[in-house]
């Protein structure tokens, strides 16, 4: 009647979203856990400087949240030339992590189809 | 009880050193104040203003050392330990002069290093003349000199904390606690000679731990327009101009950002001052974070893993100048009565 139905909700959905590739990830790279999100890997990220919505610290998070419609479309930005993890404070290994969320969204695809 | 009076010997000049000094004269002690420079006050004579008050450190400082002019306290300046040891109950100090202390109980009151910002090469400092740390944007504001490479008033300063604090990359995890409220600080004190200057914090947290912190930090946004925005630079490079071009995230936004400034002015931390030589020849125990080691962090705060050595100030952790001059008195009486001052 108002449209409720229509507009999918935008909010994160933690309880429903899958944690399956997070644990994964979390797993072989638990560094990740120590982001304090100071946004020094997209400061310097090579491919977030030229594209519109690449934010190497924003999908990080959405990987912990179970968000991964945008990781889908948006890791194969990376060029994996590890600038992120040479600027980290806390020593966080992100290249790591996208190669390993290349890998998880890869197996979790051809599992599900 | 009337006690006979002891001798205690206390490393370093500083605010801690002489505020400890002051309350162990105070209860009767006798107290060797010994500093390696040729005044005494320490980093405090490096200071302008102090947060949160704003009140000038030498004023400060002048009524911290109108305490010290006491016949119970020995004064030397100019004056390192060459050699400490412990014989049963007793220290004995080897001055670098010659001299021989027989203390009967050791204050380590020893401060802190300033983090070395060549160290984050990123930024370059040490390479372009517009990168420049905290202490010497103090030192400009002391002696009234706030310029940019060129001589001027500075257009724009940006104020960039967290240097060699909570960055594992120099080994330093620790957060070294002032320097978010000292930014703070020094950018109302930009703002309020130069209210033409553009004034930008960029911060990961802002850490406002003390009495009035909050409230300076809203001062600096409402009356100072003091411009806060959450990201650490990544790196800085000088133009031809001498301009200093910074890239960060502004992870509000979740966009890289990009912007010239005249200054970029490093927040550097505090670590320990590990070659300090009276802690390595009695062998103190140091803890994860390279500063003195307390013997247990809520009850026995400034005690050390030896009996008789104790601690005071910022060579126990990262400190302020409110909390050394509290830390002082509390090791004072620890040592009183570790003495025997107290029934």
């Amino acid at each position: 009647m108002w449209g409720f139905k229509i507009a999918k909700s935008q909010s994160i959905n933690y309880d429903r979203n899958d944690k399956e590739i997070m644990r994964t990830v979390l797993e072989n790279e638990p560094s990740l856990r120590v982001c304090m999100a100071c946004g020094a890997c997209t400061a310097t990220c090579s491919a977030g400087n030229l594209l519109p919505t690449f934010n190497i610290r924003r999908l990080n998070t959405l990987l912990q949240r179970g968000e991964y419609t945008q990781l889908r479309n948006e890791l194969n930005n990376c060029m994996l030339c590890g600038k992120c993890t040479l600027v980290c404070p806390r020593g966080v290994n992100i290249r790591n992590i996208v190669l390993n969320t290349r890998e998880a969204l890869m197996k979790y695809e051809s599992d599900t189809i | 009880m009337i006690m006979q009076q002891k001798n205690i010997a206390i490393i370093g000049g500083g605010p801690a050193g002489i505020e400890a000094a002051a309350s162990l004269a105070g209860l009767g002690h006798h107290v060797w104040l010994i500093e390696k420079e040729s005044e005494l006050g320490g980093h405090l004579r490096l200071m302008y203003n102090l947060f949160p008050d704003k009140r000038p450190a030498d004023e400060v400082l002048q009524e911290m050392l109108s305490h010290v002019k006491n016949p119970n306290i020995e004064i030397l300046t100019n004056t390192q330990v060459a050699d400490c040891k412990q014989i049963d109950n007793r220290f004995a100090l080897k001055t670098d002069s010659g001299q021989t202390i027989d203390a009967d109980a050791v204050l380590m009151a020893t401060g802190y290093r300033l983090f070395d910002a060549v160290r984050k090469e990123e930024y370059g400092y040490g390479i372009y003349p517009g990168v420049i740390n905290s202490f010497e944007l103090e030192a400009m504001l002391k002696n009234n000199a706030l310029k940019n490479v060129k001589g001027e008033v500075p257009r724009r300063v940006i104020l960039l904390h967290c240097i060699g604090s909570r960055d594992e990359k120099v080994g330093n995890h620790y957060c070294s606690k002032v320097c978010c409220v000292t930014a703070v600080k020094q950018a109302i004190e930009i703002k309020r000679r130069h209210p033409e200057t553009e004034v930008f914090c960029f911060y990961m947290d802002i850490r406002m731990f003390g009495p009035y912190y909050e409230e300076l930090y809203r001062e600096a946004q409402e009356k100072w327009k003091v411009t806060f925005v959450r990201g650490k630079i990544s790196e800085a490079a000088a133009n031809l101009d001498g301009e200093i071009q910074i890239k960060a995230e502004d992870t509000l936004i979740g966009k890289p950002l990009h912007m010239r400034t005249d200054l970029l002015v490093l927040m550097c931390g505090m670590e320990a001052d590990t070659d300090e030589p009276v802690a390595r020849a009695l062998g103190i125990e140091r803890g994860a974070n390279r500063f003195f080691r307390s013997a247990d962090n809520y009850t026995r705060y400034n005690s050390t893993n030896l009996p008789g050595v104790f601690t005071a100030g910022a060579c126990t952790a990262p400190m302020n100048i409110i909390d050394t001059i509290a830390n002082a008195r509390a090791a004072a009486i620890s040592i009183h009565e570790y003495l025997g001052g107290r029934n």
